[in-house]
């Protein structure tokens, strides 16, 4: 029933983008079945036909390259596959240059223009491999919870106020503002420590009133994000069941550091802080706040109270 | 302003704080006239009581006059004489609603550590502990009151604030003590302690139609209070032994129904039971000494009812389940739901049906709290309820 794993977010949970390695893979075959087939043709066309030992190091190139190529196509684990061009190429690289090193004129120059044309292939193998590299860590990172607070309202009450994506800061604590553009887009900005913020632009993939909403952040978006919110009619007349389905791909480096931080050191408390805040402020009115705890709840400043004291007129 | 805080085990101080202000829409400022300290508020005191801070205020049952109110509070006005219930309740979540205030589902910002420690969180209380919201408390000179639209009950000038102050706690609390006992004509209700509590738990019981009353302690002079004022019997346990003299009383019945009105610092008159409770309270390998709940189940009539009002806050040791479990007892328990008793008990006072103020028996100004902290623990003077006036 509930789809929100595998419709929200296609680049984290469709299968892991393959065009590029596939299209190696295929210069892999092309390559190796060349070798394989017409190894003095090959000889000549990178100009190493003088040399015996190059009858048999061709054909051993063109074995490896079926490797490759085989590894490539099956789809699997693509980083790895296409480092292992990358180290393919190091090895042709090498010998290229061992043999350019004894001949001139013509063969040489044939053997320049080969060399050239590996180094391309190898900055592009470079570059699919990381790129498949970060797409796996990536989904490594997804973090995913399922949170619900029983609020006394009715589910119509508390989809309104949801829907209105601009109260969302009322009650998430992390959360600068969000901008609402249209009915369906919106611009969120979320509180970075020291000073720093997270930004994002998310769209309404799916809304059905008085029952749930789903969003998702726009393509594109470093911090890939997607949540459902459900409102199901609590049992026994005790007001709605408000269920959140949250999934939330830090990126890496300096920024994802700072976007684990937003969530703490446990995401799931501070998204039920969250949803105790949604329901004070739809049945108190607004966010509890004690002396001890003057931002209402929150897992950080349970950890660090302040006396139970008035605040100094500095603080208000 | 002038604040009663909490600076660490067996000490309070009067300090400078700043005044308070309106934190939230729905709150009141209250410029307390007088203020108690409470039994419960010994638990803090002596450190029993978790996540408490150097600082804290303290102090959870107060009155006095309206100074300031937020913009939501439409039911009160700046002059009006007040009493504030010590459960903090927003009057609005399902608990609420059902009358259950002291479990308000809103009023704790720090539920999260609460829910660690109980399951789920009960209500946030004015000046008790960071576990129960972090609130300062009353034993102050002002105190913010959130919810003020639905906790504070304004008092007629007629009513003295002697009487009126003790429907913040204590009244309420002994009164829902033996509403609990679902007391029936005829019937024999057990109360152990003769405090403030269990006093008025033992003269709400005769309110309520209870044929006999036994109060149980170990003060002689509370236990005369118990009998002057409640018309109650009573039982010294450090002269005889409760469970045969109950049995003796009831001619081999047991009390209908017992009320703990003593909590998790219970005294007992065998001393090497209390002090395997006391080592293990020390150690912290149990939180609570409840030598009177274990004495209240084994004492109670097959098919009775036990009422919790004493406090606990953690796990207690050695509960005789097997006691609980094969004589069809029913235990009811909680912190009272004071704003659902603070009308029809200000009536029963109106009436004249009961003045609970037999309990006072010292009045001291606020700057001498530590002095009635002093005086209440170790029952020096005939301490019995020390209220503090501002």
């Amino acid at each position: 029933m509930d789809r929100v794993d595998t419709v929200l977010l296609p680049e984290l949970d469709g299968p892991v983008p393959a065009t590029l390695p596939r299209a190696l893979g295929l210069l892999s075959l092309a390559l190796g079945v060349g070798a394989l087939a017409a190894p003095r043709s090959l000889a000549r066309l990178t100009g190493v036909d003088d040399s015996p030992a190059a009858q048999a190091v061709i054909p051993a190139v063109g074995a490896r390259e079926l490797v490759h190529a085989v590894g490539l196509l099956a789809g699997r684990r693509p980083a790895g596959w296409a480092w292992t061009r990358v180290a393919g190429d190091a090895l042709d690289l090498t010998l290229l240059g061992r043999a350019m090193a004894d001949r001139r004129g013509e063969r040489r120059r044939r053997l320049a223009l080969t060399t050239a044309a590996i180094a391309g292939i190898a900055a592009l193998d470079t570059a699919v491999a990381a790129t498949a590299g970060r797409a796996r860590r990536a989904r490594a990172r997804v973090i995913r919870m399922e949170i619900a607070v029983t609020v006394n309202r009715s589910p119509a009450e508390a989809y309104r106020f949801w829907r209105d994506m601009e109260n969302l800061p009322k009650f998430m604590a992390h959360l600068e503002s969000v901008r609402a553009d249209d009915l369906r887009r919106s611009h969120w900005v979320a509180r970075g420590p020291a000073g720093r913020h997270v930004e994002w632009d998310a769209e309404i993939i799916d809304d059905q009133p008085n029952r749930s909403i789903t969003w998702r952040s726009l393509p594109g978006t470093r911090v890939a994000n997607a949540g459902r919110v459900r409102f199901v009619p609590a049992p026994g007349d005790r007001g709605t069941e408000v269920r959140v389905r949250l999934r939330y791909a830090p990126p890496a480096g300096a920024l994802g550091r700072a976007v684990a931080k937003l969530f703490g050191e446990e995401p799931e408390q501070q998204v039920r802080d969250d949803l105790r805040r949604f329901k004070q402020v739809l049945e108190a009115g607004e966010v509890v706040r004690s002396e001890g705890s003057p931002n209402g709840i929150s897992v950080r400043q349970q950890a660090m109270q302040r006396p139970a004291q008035p605040l100094p007129a500095s603080r208000r | 302003m002038k604040a009663t805080a909490w600076m660490g085990t067996d000490s309070v101080k009067v300090i400078d704080v700043p005044d308070p202000t309106i934190m939230n829409a729905r709150d009141a400022i209250v410029k307390i006239s007088t203020t108690a300290i409470c039994g419960s508020d010994l638990h803090l005191y002596h450190g029993y009581i978790p996540a408490m801070r150097k600082g804290d205020i303290l102090g959870h049952e107060f009155m006095g006059e309206v100074v300031e109110v937020g913009p939501q509070v439409r039911n009160l006005k700046p002059g009006d004489r007040v009493v504030v219930p010590f459960p903090i309740a927003c009057g609005h979540c399902s608990s609420c609603q059902r009358g259950l205030y002291s479990v308000c589902e809103n009023s704790n910002p720090n539920a999260g550590i609460a829910e660690k420690v109980m399951g789920h969180s009960p209500a946030g209380i004015f000046g008790y502990s960071h576990l129960l919201g972090g609130y300062a408390g009353g034993q102050a000179e002002y105190a913010r009151v959130p919810f003020a639209d639905v906790g504070p009950l304004k008092v007629p000038d007629d009513i003295p604030d002697d009487q009126a102050v003790l429907l913040a706690d204590v009244f309420p609390t002994g009164y829902m003590g033996a509403e609990m006992c679902d007391i029936r004509p005829g019937q024999v209700i057990a109360v152990w302690g003769a405090g403030p509590v269990g006093l008025l738990a033992a003269a709400s019981a005769r309110l309520l139609g209870a044929e006999r009353v036994i109060v149980i302690d170990r003060f002689p002079y509370r236990l005369r209070l118990a009998e002057e004022h409640a018309g109650a019997e009573t039982i010294n346990y450090d002269e005889a032994d409760v469970l045969d003299t109950l049995n003796e009383m009831t001619a081999g019945r047991g009390p209908d129904a017992c009320i703990d009105a003593v909590g998790l610092e219970g005294h007992h008159g065998n001393a090497a039971l209390y002090a395997y409770d006391r080592a293990k309270q020390a150690t912290r390998t149990e939180t609570e000494r409840p030598f009177a709940l274990r004495e209240a189940i084994l004492a109670c009539r097959s098919g009775g009812v036990v009422s919790v009002i004493g406090a606990y806050g953690g796990v207690v040791d050695k509960f005789p389940m097997g006691a609980f479990m094969n004589r069809s007892l029913v235990m009811r328990t909680g912190q009272c739901h004071v704003q659902r008793y603070t009308r029809p008990l200000l009536e029963r006072i109106q009436r004249g049906e009961i003045d609970p103020s037999f309990i006072v028996s010292h009045r001291l100004p606020l700057r001498d709290a530590p002095k009635g902290y002093k005086i209440f623990q170790k029952k020096q003077d005939d301490c019995t309820k020390v209220l503090l006036t501002v």
